[in-house]
């Protein structure tokens, strides 16, 4: 199940985050990394320092696009310059499948430069996944569509999240980006049980696992990812690896970002549990 | 967050409408979180790009003002790149923000925004004496990078930057899908006597990737400028000559000597 056609039939192994502050580290030590996830749009542009550093890393690195801003469930139709620009990065970079959000973050052209949960309803399921297929279709690449961390839940709501995920992907036939943080996360804000949501989505469309840090408040809890992953999501973590196989995984650090070693290492602890998938589908044979 | 909804209803009233409320937080809570969020987001961004309007305003100010702009220019862009690229207008339109310093601010947001244009602004290729060798200066037209910007200001803002700011590389956060746990705008500022005016001409660019700004001659920005708008060259030197109050100058040394600075720099481009 690890390759698939969501992730382009790859069998990455444990990635991170390509950020600035580990610029000058990579590119003078060339440390071993499976692969770097890079952020779409922080490349989009027309030339200067980001697209001399993509160049260097591409020469060394497999890279993944992930986006931040493609909103497929926005009502607004999508910005053609921002696709075309996407496009001419994934025929750059090579990306073997694109990874964005589920949910809608912009009104009439303008951005909130959020990611704002969407109501699951049936409609904009439908909707959602009409705008998933039409950027595939113009993409030329696989899309894995990734569940957000939320704070507020709609009257409107016909579905669980899991359920309206499961909705949006089979009608989209796409994949998924299965964030557990972000599904602990919103368990915590929403009061559901967790494993509820990693048991009941399609687990062969998984094509990529999001681990990261969170922040608790009195009140509820946010996703920053500024710490190491929690035990909680650890756990969550093994169980998702039970149930969609040895699935390329990436840890996101994105705010107070430490050395590179210390993102590095935390994002290794995901092969024990690797190792353990491994180990178990080989005593299966 | 606002207090009412556009129509006039309470804020509680209106979010109850939509959100869900749970064990912990009402409806209006829950959004409240999505506006405390959007705010540090935006606000965060202008901090980065704009640290030297920052200085000239001062943090109170700055935040006020910075309000004000995002709430009327709301971002328009997948990018926050281009958050702050209405905000000379803004400034220029609503001066009651920066006085007394509107002059100041106004040359201290172009020259940022110029930074923000060079940092990864496109290129095109550079032009080559095989390109130029059949040409005469009467007909010679050179396009300049577009990355490249010459201004010319009232003060020198590239000195107070140079002041301000601790990490002159340093531009705006990168995108990403994480949420802020508290505001980062409250950093510190650096206190350092403001400017006093001084006519100054400067060219920001980048070279091997890395920002830069240059200050040039009054002359070099006439021909700079020239080109920019289309001159031919020998226009452009003429103009330079004809408008210089200097008594005596080699003006075949001087334009040889900022034309190799600049050709060697990358700025000429084929229109």
């Amino acid at each position: 199940m690890p390759a698939n056609p969501f992730n382009g039939h790859t069998e990455y192994g444990i990635g991170i985050g390509l950020r600035v502050p580990h610029y000058r580290h990579i590119l003078a030590n060339k440390p071993v990394v499976d692969w770097f996830e890079i952020i779409s749009e922080n490349f989009m542009v027309d030339g200067g320092r980001p697209l001399e550093v993509l160049d260097q890393i591409l020469e060394q690195y497999r890279v993944v696009q992930h986006g931040v801003a493609i909103y497929f469930g926005s009502a607004d139709k999508f910005d053609r310059e921002h696709l075309r620009r996407l496009k001419r990065l994934v025929k750059y970079t090579g990306t073997p499948w694109l990874s964005d959000h589920l949910c809608w973050g912009s009104v009439d052209g303008r951005y909130t430069h959020d990611l704002l949960p969407m109501p699951y309803t049936f409609a904009v399921a439908q909707h959602t996944a009409q705008k998933i297929r039409e950027a595939r279709d113009y993409l030329e690449v696989p899309i894995c569509v990734e569940n957000v961390s939320s704070y507020a839940e709609y009257h409107v709501s016909e579905m669980t999240e899991w359920e309206f995920l499961s909705e949006v992907v089979e009608q989209a036939d796409c994949g998924i980006l299965l964030d557990v943080n972000n599904i602990y996360v919103s368990s915590q804000n929403h009061n559901f049980d967790p494993y509820d949501y990693l048991n009941n989505v399609p687990h062969s469309r998984v094509g990529q696992i999001h681990i990261a840090g969170h922040s608790k408040f009195e009140k509820y809890i946010l996703d920053t990812h500024d710490h190491p992953v929690l035990d909680p999501v650890w756990n969550m973590y093994a169980h998702a690896m039970k149930l969609c196989g040895n699935t390329a995984t990436l840890l996101e650090w994105d705010d107070r970002i430490p050395s590179f070693e210390e993102v590095h290492n935390e994002a290794l602890k995901a092969n024990q549990f690797r190792d353990n998938i491994v180990a178990s589908s080989q005593k299966n044979r | 967050m606002q207090s009412k909804w556009n129509d006039g209803r309470p804020m509680e009233q209106f979010a109850a409408e939509f959100i869900k409320p749970n064990d912990r937080l009402s409806s209006f809570d829950r959004l409240e979180i999505y506006n405390r969020q959007y705010w540090f987001r935006i606000l965060d961004c202008l901090y980065d790009d704009y640290p030297g309007l920052l200085a000239v305003v001062g943090e109170e100010q700055f935040l006020k003002l910075a309000t004000a702009y995002l709430t009327k220019y709301q971002s328009d862009s997948y990018t926050l790149r281009n958050l702050g690229d209405r905000l000379e207008k803004f400034l220029l339109d609503e001066p009651h923000w920066t006085e007394p310093q509107q002059p100041l601010a106004i040359d201290m947001v172009r020259f940022e925004w110029a930074q923000v244009v060079a940092f990864d602004g496109p290129a095109k290729p550079v032009v080559t004496p095989d390109d130029l060798i059949d040409t005469p200066p009467d007909k010679l037209r050179l396009g300049l990078q577009p990355y490249l910007s010459i201004l010319k200001l009232d003060y020198p803002v590239d000195d107070f930057l140079i002041g301000v700011k601790k990490d002159a590389d340093s531009l705006r956060g990168e995108a990403s899908n994480a949420m802020n746990s508290a505001p980062s705008a409250h950093r510190e500022s650096t206190q350092i006597p403001l400017p006093q005016p001084e006519v100054t001409y400067l060219a920001v660019h980048r070279f091997d990737n890395m920002l830069y700004f240059k200050r040039l001659e009054p002359e070099g920005h006439i021909i700079l400028e020239a080109l920019a708008a289309g001159s031919t060259l020998e226009a452009a030197c003429v103009q330079a000559v004809e408008q210089s109050t200097r008594a005596n100058p080699d003006w075949q040394a001087l334009i040889k000597e900022w034309f190799d600075n600049w050709a060697a720099l990358g700025w000429f481009c084929r229109r």
